[in-house]
């Protein structure tokens, strides 16, 4: 690895290997670094060394990576896998961590391509061994075929929950039960966006494809479902939901939730660039101009950390962003750039004209995200409960910072990450207030954790 | 709770799970082959001593802290296994060094 690089990007989803492909093919030294063992992503993972069985398994979409991820490799880009990133700052100054080494290295640009993560939302019962994220579930199906042994329940809401299901079905798991939290009216205030969804059908006609194939093999599909809890002795055995007012249980050793995915936001507050809350998509976004610069010169942010928009739009939003970092670098002129650009824009806005509907279908209800039950854990990694989160704003600490220094909340080995949504919209409920700009956890580097070790292995000369 | 695929015959590789030998996928992680192995929980909290397990599978949630090879703290979902591996739960903050 060099220590500069005139394009930087970080993350080897479809945003960065598009980029870093378009960049390549111009000629620029481009560098792609990745936390993962191999390129592609969360959505592309494993793509290169997947057997031809399971890829019938996961569906159409996930072949596309085959291309992208081979178009990459092909290139002159450098891949710098097992690479995590724990700073960032406004001199395009990268602090990386290989091979318990760590290193800065810097860049003319960087492109911050990271992707989203699901979305925690924290319910009673969610620390226990047995209950996991939908998508880590499909990590595991992904890499090594690995599937649930003895049935699962599926709880949430989002359209991975349903691809997940059809993959699983494909696979011959036992789904016990797909319990849907998104409320019954949501599908009225999805209606009026409808028409603008049908031109882009396709992601329609397969979402009741795979609802219908989940019908028909029988697995109830249970709608209007609240107060999901995890239950058992130090490991899951059973799960209880709400429903028409009445308390249901299922005995299962596995839950996996999903409640959709948000953008991974902690490099790009680390660097300073303007975040503001998205109503729609009820999460925290970079605000990016129409190549996905930030607020911070010289840094560019496409994908889903972007704001959700998903694989496809990634891609093309990957590729602005490099037309406008070699325009800047002086290597095509504003006309080239221009033109390239016109066909990206033209796919993004077809591929676009489905979020609205999507929004809105899986729009979580605000007891949901802010109403959480005193004694449910809030943040994993110091234990601490909505209920102290809520002492704390009695008491007058009324902005997420402060209920972080007193409580230790958002301070564990996540660095906030799981706990950082819920703590502000809790105090968001407290005060009466909406969720605002502002609501969260300042974020600082490192990122991630690092030993005093790893810390001290920037400065080599300075050891013995 | 998980299992492996029974139609495939995937290239293996042997590693030590809480002083167990299994056999796992080659392309497998650290965190996919404890969760099929079984052991229940992963770690054990520093707070609260209350037992946990691997929650996102990508790196962020650091639920599935472990110790690998001796070393405590590794995210057990970022690691692919390797030939002898010893992978421990790890009880609270892990041994130091």
């Amino acid at each position: 690895m060099k220590a500069h690089y005139p394009l930087l990007i970080i993350g080897a989803g479809p945003a960065g290997l598009s980029a870093a492909i378009v960049a390549a093919e111009h000629g620029l030294d481009v560098a792609v670094i990745d936390d993962q063992a191999a390129p592609g992503g969360q959505i592309y993972r494993a793509i290169e060394s997947i057997s031809p069985e399971r890829i019938k398994q996961l569906g159409g979409d996930y072949q596309r990576g085959h291309e992208l991820v081979a178009q990459f490799r092909a290139s002159s880009a450098e891949y710098h896998p097992h690479t995590s990133v724990w700073s960032l700052n406004d001199r395009q100054e990268i602090g990386i961590l290989t091979q318990d080494q760590t290193r800065i290295i810097t860049a003319d640009h960087v492109l911050l391509a990271n992707g989203a993560m699901e979305r925690p939302i924290p319910f009673k019962g969610w620390t226990l061994p047995g209950v996991m994220n939908a998508g880590a579930g499909q990590v595991m199906f992904k890499q090594a075929g690995i599937i649930p042994e003895d049935g699962v329940v599926m709880a949430g809401s989002g359209p991975l929950l349903l691809l997940l299901a059809w993959q699983y079905l494909h696979a011959g798991v036992k789904i016990r039960a797909l319990l849907d939290t998104s409320p019954y009216n949501n599908l009225l205030r999805a209606l009026p966006h409808l028409p603008r969804a049908l031109m882009a059908h396709h992601y329609i006609t397969r979402g009741l494809h795979y609802q219908n194939m989940i019908k028909l093999a029988g697995v109830p599909i249970i709608k209007g479902v609240s107060r999901l809890s995890a239950h058992g002795d130090n490991k899951l055995e059973k799960i209880s939901y709400r429903r028409h007012g009445k308390t249901h249980e299922i005995e299962t050793d596995l839950l996996l939730v999903h409640f959709g995915v948000v953008p991974q936001t902690h490099l790009s507050r680390a660097a300073g660039c303007r975040h503001s809350w998205d109503n729609n998509q009820q999460c925290l976004r970079p605000q990016l101009d129409e190549w996905g610069a930030t607020s911070q010169p010289g840094l560019f942010i496409a994908g889903d950390n972007a704001g959700i928009g998903g694989a496809r739009t990634a891609e093309h939003a990957g590729r602005l962003a490099a037309f406008q970092v070699l325009f800047q670098q002086g290597i095509i002129d504003q006309a080239q750039r221009d033109r390239e650009a016109n066909k990206d824009r033209k796919w993004m806005r077809d591929d676009l004209h489905i979020r609205p509907f999507l929004e809105k279908l899986f729009r979580h209800p605000w007891g949901l995200l802010a109403k959480t039950d005193d004694d449910t854990i809030v943040c994993r990694c110091e234990e601490i409960t909505a209920g102290q989160i809520r002492a704390e704003f009695q008491h007058g600490h009324e902005a997420s910072n402060q209920v972080k220094f007193i409580t230790r909340s958002g301070m564990g080995p996540c660095q906030g990450r799981q706990c950082m949504l819920a703590v502000a919209h809790i105090l968001a409920n407290e005060s009466n207030q909406p969720m605002h700009d502002d609501a969260f956890y300042k974020v600082r580097p490192p990122v991630t954790p690092l030993t005093l070790g790893q810390l001290a292995s920037l400065y080599p000369e300075e050891q013995e | 709770m998980f299992k492996f695929p029974q139609e495939d015959n995937p290239d293996t590789v042997t590693v030590t799970i809480e002083g167990s030998e299994v056999s796992v996928p080659r392309n497998c992680s650290v965190a996919a082959a404890v969760l099929v192995s079984a052991i229940g929980h992963t770690r054990t909290t520093p707070v609260s001593n209350s037992p946990r397990a691997p929650l996102c599978m990508m790196g962020v949630c650091y639920e599935c802290l472990m110790v690998i090879d001796g070393q405590a703290n590794r995210r057990a979902c970022q690691e692919t296994v390797r030939e002898g591996m010893r992978i421990e739960r790890q009880q609270g903050v892990g041994p130091t060094r």
